[in-house]
């Protein structure tokens, strides 16, 4: 039976045997304390923030609103052990700072500043009473480290997803499907294609040939700089693809160093039409859909 | 199963409405190639709108009937490959090299309709020119 | 967690059960419909081996999940004459040439993994995996 109510420096096992009862009445103790300085601690946090040059691209009359709605919601979470209302509440701030700039050690950092802030007033209050602040720092200290977990994971998580969400539209934006005139799709690639985008590539491609009812497409490679096996393959792959969907591919664009690539590499180049540019690409795809090339293009092209 | 063959005109049109066995398969060969000699076909379509899987003996059979129907002096389209279906048939090595693909029965009626109408225009590598598709819609089925 | 069909491989009916299963599962596991397409066609290419070359085997689906990862693990298993010369059935032009060939090289590159072990006068085991994408 560990040793109860005699100040004793032993810390660990001063509050081994506080019942369940003792803890939720240490809590409301605690709870009241925060309450009752509600706004000097949060003047000390705020303060100790700037000090930090945490949030530093947030103003200063932001930080403290911020530092108030995160306050009450602590206390409130202290009070009740419930999470969820500080969860939304990390989510929704996180939605909002994220854009921001501001960075996860910040959000840490500003956490643990007010576990460091509360726990100090805790240590003011209850210093002549050692026995007491210990059995009050062991029911403070597991609910403000599992606070200071849900806002941190909070916030990483919205990262993450805000992450994949901005990943999923450079995808989509850096391979668009074209229609240019009825039947004809355009394809520009532009940067590095791995094994993942040229499937996504592939995929979409195809889907737009359906939706449209193209008969021709125009893969314009200027802005690929460079071209494995593997992705030559994938190139070659989509023709053959599209050409079962009924529609005519048309590569535009191959520079001097891919071509060399390409026949180092034994690419089977007999299986696509390949055009110069892609202004002589789109003339090639209309002459197959049958469209008559106006005079003045043919002058553009001589000029 | 077997696979109803509808004639139109000069072309016969076979359509395949669920997935079918190798037996299937052969007897659909078996009765295209019989089919085109007996209605002195030009045109052979096989629709393959409902089909979810072709595999390397579906895409041997489509491409023996495509060369078989054309012993016979008919030409064959295959329509209506599914994106999924052609992206999977590619990575398998199954390209159907060297026989005539179309995006539905639509377009393959007009690919017919071109290849098989004489001096109609000068022939073009693809089916349908701009706007002016073939006088056979769907609907004429 | 695990969830497993097993399916007798003898006519060429079997064959379509085969990767309608393999289809329904890979629904289930919340593969996208490209890849539900490729599995069934897997599925198919090593269904008919057995059929064409074994006359009789066995083919297990199975739903995986380990390392916060879910797929399908697809086991094909015969007691047929097995494939003498593996290096060349692996081989590309052999199975794609329209003669009689395997697919196998095709069924490798439509999964993630591929493992095969046969014996001359044993039988074939072709295991296959395909993960979801995240």
């Amino acid at each position: 039976m560990p040793t109860r109510g005699t100040p004793t420096p032993n810390i660990s096992t001063a509050t081994a045997t506080a019942t369940a009862e003792a803890a939720s009445t240490l809590l409301r103790e605690l709870v009241a304390h925060l309450r009752q300085n509600r706004t000097q601690l949060r003047e000390e946090w705020a303060r100790r923030i700037t000090e930090a040059e945490l949030l530093t691209a947030m103003t200063k009359e932001e930080i403290f609103a911020e530092a108030t709605s995160v306050y009450d919601n602590y206390v409130e979470a202290l009070e009740t052990g419930t999470f969820e209302a500080l969860q939304a509440y990390a989510r929704n701030l996180s939605e909002r700072i994220i854009p921001r700039g501001v960075e996860t050690h910040e959000v840490v950092g500003i956490v643990l500043l007010l576990r460091d802030v509360l726990a100090r007033s805790l240590f003011a209050k209850y210093q002549t009473d050692f026995t007491k602040l210990n059995r009050i720092l062991d029911a403070y200290e597991p609910a403000a480290n599992r606070i200071a977990n849900t806002v941190a994971v909070g916030f990483v998580q919205e990262r993450e997803r805000i992450i994949r969400e901005q990943q999923e539209a450079i995808r989509e934006l850096s391979t668009p499907v074209l229609q240019v005139r009825e039947r004809l799709l355009i394809l520009p690639i532009i940067g590095v294609i791995d094994p993942q985008r040229a499937r996504q590539l592939t995929e979409q491609l195809l889907r737009g040939i359906r939706t449209n009812r193209a008969k021709v497409v125009v893969i314009d490679i200027t802005g690929v700089a460079a071209m494995d096996a593997t992705v030559a393959n994938h190139l070659v792959q989509t023709v053959e693809a599209s050409r079962l969907l009924g529609a005519t591919v048309i590569v535009t664009g191959l520079s001097p160093e891919i071509a060399q690539t390409l026949v180092t590499i034994g690419v089977d180049l007999g299986k696509m039409t390949t055009v110069g540019d892609l202004q002589g690409g789109i003339e090639e795809a209309e002459r197959l859909l049958g469209y008559k090339v106006v005079p003045f293009v043919e002058g553009a092209v001589e000029a | 199963m077997d696979v109803p063959v509808l004639k139109q005109g000069h072309f016969l049109i076979a359509t395949v409405q669920s997935a079918l066995t190798d037996a299937d398969l052969a007897q659909l060969r078996r009765s295209l190639v019989e089919q085109v000699g007996k209605f002195r076909s030009r045109g052979v379509i096989v629709d393959v709108t409902a089909v979810d899987v072709l595999d390397s003996f579906a895409c041997r059979t489509l491409r023996d009937i495509a060369h078989m129907a054309g012993f016979r002096g008919a030409e064959t389209v295959i329509v209506g490959i599914h994106p999924e279906l052609a992206f999977t048939m590619v990575q398998l090595g199954l390209s159907l090299e060297g026989v005539a693909t179309a995006l539905d029965l639509e377009e393959g009626l007009a690919y017919l309709q071109e290849r098989t109408t004489p001096a109609a225009r000068k022939s073009s590598p693809l089916a349908t020119r701009g706007a002016g598709r073939g006088p056979v819609s769907r609907g004429q089925r | 967690m695990a969830s497993a069909e097993r399916i007798r491989i003898r006519t060429d009916r079997d064959i379509l059960l085969a990767r309608q299963r393999g289809r329904e599962m890979g629904q289930t596991a919340g593969f996208v419909a490209t890849d539900l397409t490729l599995i069934a066609t897997a599925i198919s290419e090593l269904a008919r081996n057995i059929v064409l070359y074994a006359r009789e085997g066995m083919l297990e689906i199975h739903l995986v999940a380990e390392d916060a990862r879910c797929g399908l693990l697809i086991v094909a298993r015969d007691h047929g004459p097995g494939i003498a010369d593996l290096t060349r059935a692996m081989q590309d032009g052999f199975s794609t040439s329209g003669g009689l060939g395997l697919g196998l090289p095709g069924v490798k590159r439509l999964m993630d993994s591929f493992e095969i072990d046969s014996y001359p006068g044993l039988g074939t085991t072709v295991r296959i995996a395909k993960w979801r994408r995240s």
